[in-house]
């Protein structure tokens, strides 16, 4: 199988470090050769450093790629922001040789070289194609009984020139990891829309931003699930902090939990709620935490 | 100095936005439009009619969920092109003061979002590390990224 490195981003190891820890024991369980990729830096943000300067923007990724060359692995990334970032630069060094040339320009100042050696993977789509729903349902020992809204999230599918992983409207993949768990995907209005945060539009409009995700919320809310499940920090920011936000903005109360697809994983494969930080979320929802403590008080 | 060819700079870019033919389809199928005042319909005119697109605030409302680049019965790649014309924008020194924060993080920690106390005792408490294996704990590859960021003058970009 490939040999990974994995590539934390921003919001995992800085805002949200359950998930990161959600990831090792997945992938520990899972026996995925998987290393740390020491020294890696911010992706760079898509929305914002793409949009500014497109030489910084492949610089900054270029070097991360570079850091994973170095290992002769592929980059694993657990955030559909990085997985963008990382993939769609990669893709424009590798198909443009001018771009490769002064991209290495700035790169031979720190002694370094972009070759195109390897790929960028996402860690839902990786274990869609390596291992499948099937194969996950095996390894499962504690199938949850837990009614999920899926959020894809915009950039793990879009644009679907550079991802290729089928339809973008009605996309069925990550669902079929989703189930694999046990839980049940529940359909609900808008599931694909975005959840607001993404393009810089929450870090400079958040009122407007959190409109967005206020939109969601309300539907997903309808649809009477035990939590939201994605697989972006970014998206899961937006919804887990964004929820005190709209309360705080909007006077609205949801208490939806949130959970990285690993967390949800984790939660199949054994490991308890605190090993995987669930508890570490801004929206404390005590009922959900009492289920999810059922099959261990069995 | 002249004002910058939008249009010319999209073309080159391989973005063809005169094949526009104003349905629509973007505008009706863009989240942020629901909320914000974005009307990517009007976005992709006013590039093409060579208005003041640079000044204008709604091209910062856009969530790049690319919805309307899906859509697009003309195949236009319309988040790609706003893209485009958001960095002419910060390069003619038009840019929201919160994005200059967002810089200055990345100039000076490597990490858009740094991390601070409260994660750090998250962290200590899940078993991992105070610092994960980033630039914030290797003061060298912090160094590199810096070098790389100065060389690219990200600094003199983002700069007031």
């Amino acid at each position: 199988m490939t040999k990974l490195s994995l590539f934390l981003g921003c919001i995992i190891p800085n805002r949200y470090p359950g998930i990161e820890k959600a990831t090792n024991l997945c992938l520990e369980k899972l026996d995925i050769d998987c290393s740390n990729l020491p020294g890696a830096s911010c992706c760079p943000a898509p929305g914002v450093f793409r949009s500014f300067d497109k030489p910084t923007w492949l610089a900054l990724a270029s070097r991360n790629i570079v850091l994973s060359e170095e290992m002769g692995r592929d980059v694993l990334t657990i955030c559909n922001g990085c997985y963008g970032s990382l993939s769609d630069a990669n893709n424009e060094l590798k198909d443009n040789a001018e771009l490769k040339s002064s991209t290495n320009a700035h790169l031979e100042k720190i002694g370094k070289e972009y070759r195109g050696s390897v790929n960028i993977r996402h860690i839902v789509e990786f274990l869609y194609g390596e291992f499948g729903p099937e194969m996950i349902r095996e390894i499962v020992v504690n199938p949850l009984n837990l009614r999920v809204a899926l959020h894809y999230g915009c950039h793990l599918v879009k644009p679907s020139a550079d991802r290729q992983h089928g339809s973008v409207e009605r996309p069925v993949f990550f669902d079929e990891l989703v189930e694999a768990t046990g839980a049940e995907s529940v359909d609900y209005p808008d599931k694909m829309a975005c959840c607001g945060a993404g393009g810089g539009v929450r870090s400079a409009l958040l009122e407007k931003s959190l409109e967005m995700v206020n939109h969601k919320l309300s539907l997903i809310r309808d649809a009477n699930v035990d939590c939201i499940v994605n697989a972006c920090p970014f998206c899961h920011l937006q919804f887990d902090e964004g929820q005190a936000e709209v309360k705080e903005k909007f006077g609205l109360e949801y208490n939806i939990p949130i959970l990285h697809y690993t967390q949800l994983l984790g939660l199949a494969l054994g490991f308890s709620p605190e090993e995987l930080g669930i508890d570490l979320n801004v929206v404390k929802n005590d009922e959900f935490m009492g289920k999810l403590k059922e099959p261990w008080q069995e | 100095m002249s004002k910058p060819d939008v249009l010319k700079i999209l073309q080159d870019a391989g973005l063809d936005v005169l094949t526009c033919i104003q349905c629509g389809t973007c505008s009706g199928s863009c989240p942020s439009g629901r909320y914000t005042s974005l009307n990517t319909r009007r976005i992709v005119r006013k590039a093409h009619k060579g208005g003041d697109i640079l000044h204008d605030d709604k091209l910062w409302m856009c969530a790049t969920c690319y919805n309307c680049q899906e859509r697009c019965p003309r195949g236009i790649k319309i988040v790609d092109a706003i893209l485009v014309i958001r960095t002419i924008a910060v390069h003619e020194g038009i840019m929201l003061p919160e994005h200059r924060d967002v810089s200055r993080l990345v100039l000076e920690y490597g990490h858009a979002v740094p991390i601070n106390n409260a994660t750090m005792e998250m962290r200590e408490g899940l078993g991992l590390g105070s610092f994960p294996e980033t630039v914030h704990k290797y003061p060298d590859a912090l160094e590199d990224v810096k070098t790389l960021l100065r060389s690219c003058e990200f600094d003199k970009l983002v700069q007031e």
